[in-house]
């Protein structure tokens, strides 16, 4: 039986602030349709790791390849057609303070859709994607009048409305109070089963991590230091990988 | 390293820096599919919203600049030429100036406050993985707004601030209409609005450019978007009076004053 291709993979990667090396020679694989979480400290270099993946932020050395495309050999007008297949939930939700949530949702499609998709499709998509997050009322909102677990789900609709194939969440539930943490947690579920797209998420929220990862990675001294289930992980002695769970 | 070369050093880096960055909005504002929607949107932004200011402080600029001027033409016996020389120093100097550091005060800040908050906010980071060019959708609209909406809201000034000349002329003395637009306009020729109408254009371009290169490069959080604000208005306003030192010099090379 063939193995299966993986959908991203990172290898060698090397990321440094100065004196500071983030990331050091870091590397792991996803495979299709797969959750993994990486697991690490504030400060350890998870956000700067899926900046990375979707070129946000340059490598200093180290190769990634994104849906069988090598992310540091591609055109910006490559880059923004692979973009259209990777969504991206940021920690701090980044919704246009400037636009309703209609626009904020309307805004991707800009690029990649054309004017008469638009017209004929822009509506439906954008009812879909609120739906899918439970808040088709807030359609006609600004982001200012959305409270904290609303803001985070109309950023994660407006990730859905390209339909992509993969997802990555930085540190989706931080901030949130346990409740809402724990609806999000399951809305990322829920968002997995509909769409099939393979997700990365980024956390040290414990909870959110046994509830949404097939695979837990974690990341220490800038090095992918463990990578299992979260159950497994659980039982490891090693006194770093202790430190979460206890 | 002593402080002279610390600020030195810093004060190069942000030149070389603001240099790459005007670089790149020509590099921008040259290729195909310019964001036309949102360069409108910034014209209305950028022209309406600043039109009752520069429009109330033109018109005390003329009335104020009138009156001011009066006693010494009077000692001189020369009141007679007032309205000439108070349209041909508003049309050259005065309006175009002020109206340039209203818009960096107002125009610079704003860019570099929304920019600033987008950039920590990561609201620029996001519009950048939904495939728009947040470079060419952000700096370039508002900054070939700044250079359109500059030049007319100048316009506006010297009409607004010759009105309240008008108005000055009149509190003390008894000049009809038609005459006070007679002497003033007689007093202008082309030499005097040209280079006017051409110096506001690079004034709303200093301005855009500078307040998008504070904000889109702000950090440190709140505190980098207070100090991108501030730093726009200073920055920008220092350029305005460069930029009109080099005009005024340019001017008088040509044989235009």
């Amino acid at each position: 039986m063939e193995p299966i291709k993986p959908i991203i993979e990172v290898k060698h990667l090397n990321k440094s602030f100065g004196s500071n090396h983030v990331l050091r020679d870091f590397s792991m694989s996803v495979t299709p349709g797969e959750n993994l979480v990486i697991l690490g400290k504030s400060g350890s270099g998870k956000s700067v790791l899926i900046k990375c993946i979707i070129n946000l932020m340059p490598p200093d050395s180290g190769e990634i390849i994104v849906l069988g495309q090598d992310v540091g050999e591609l055109d910006q007008d490559q880059m923004d057609l692979l973009r259209a297949d990777v969504g991206f939930l940021f920690q701090s939700n980044a919704l246009y303070d400037s636009m309703t949530v209609r626009q904020n949702l309307e805004f991707p499609l800009r690029r990649h859709w054309s004017k008469q998709e638009r017209a004929l499709h822009a509506e439906s998509a954008v009812l879909e994607a609120l739906e899918d997050v439970g808040l088709s009322h807030t359609i006609n909102m600004m982001p200012a009048e959305l409270s904290g677990g609303m803001r985070k789900r109309i950023a994660l609709a407006r990730t859905l409305i390209l339909k992509p194939k993969i997802i990555l969440y930085d540190e989706p539930t931080t901030g949130l109070d346990p409740i809402t943490a724990r609806e999000i947690s399951e809305l990322i579920l829920q968002v997995q089963e509909k769409y099939q797209a393979t997700a990365i998420i980024i956390s040290h929220d414990m909870n959110c991590i046994r509830m949404t990862s097939d695979r837990v990675i974690m990341l220490i001294d800038g090095k992918n230091y463990i990578s299992d289930t979260y159950e497994n992980l659980q039982l490891v002695s090693d006194p770093k990988v202790r430190e979460f769970f206890d | 390293m002593n402080l002279f070369d610390k600020l030195d050093s810093e004060f190069l880096r942000e030149v070389g820096d603001i240099s790459r960055f005007t670089g790149r909005f020509f590099r921008e504002a040259s290729k195909p599919k310019q964001e036309w929607e949102e360069f409108i949107n910034q014209c209305y932004w950028i022209g309406y919203k600043t039109l009752t200011l520069v429009g109330i402080t033109a018109f005390i600029m003329g009335l104020v600049l009138t009156i001011q001027s009066r006693p010494t033409l009077v000692e001189f016996g020369a009141v007679s030429l007032l309205p000439s020389m108070v349209s041909v120093s508003l049309v050259r100097e005065i309006a175009p100036v002020i109206t340039a550091l209203i818009c960096a005060g107002k125009i610079g800040s704003g860019i570099g406050a929304e920019l600033g908050s987008m950039r920590v906010t990561e609201q620029i980071d996001a519009m950048e993985v939904s495939g728009t060019n947040p470079f060419k959708y952000l700096v370039v609209t508002r900054v070939m707004a700044s250079m359109l909406m500059v030049p007319l809201l100048s316009c506006l000034a010297i009409a607004i601030s010759l009105y309240g000349g008008y108005l000055g002329v009149n509190i003390r003395g008894n000049v009809s209409w038609h005459l006070y637009w007679f002497q003033a306009y007689g007093a202008l020729n082309y030499g005097d609005f040209i280079p006017s109408l051409v110096k506001t254009f690079f004034f709303g371009f200093a301005i855009g450019i500078v307040g998008c290169y504070k904000g889109y490069n702000s950090q440190k959080g709140t505190e980098g978007v207070g100090r991108s604000a501030t730093t726009a208005v200073i920055v920008a306003s220092l350029i305005v009076f460069i930029l009109d030192l080099i005009a005024v010099q340019i001017t008088d090379i040509l044989g235009l004053t």
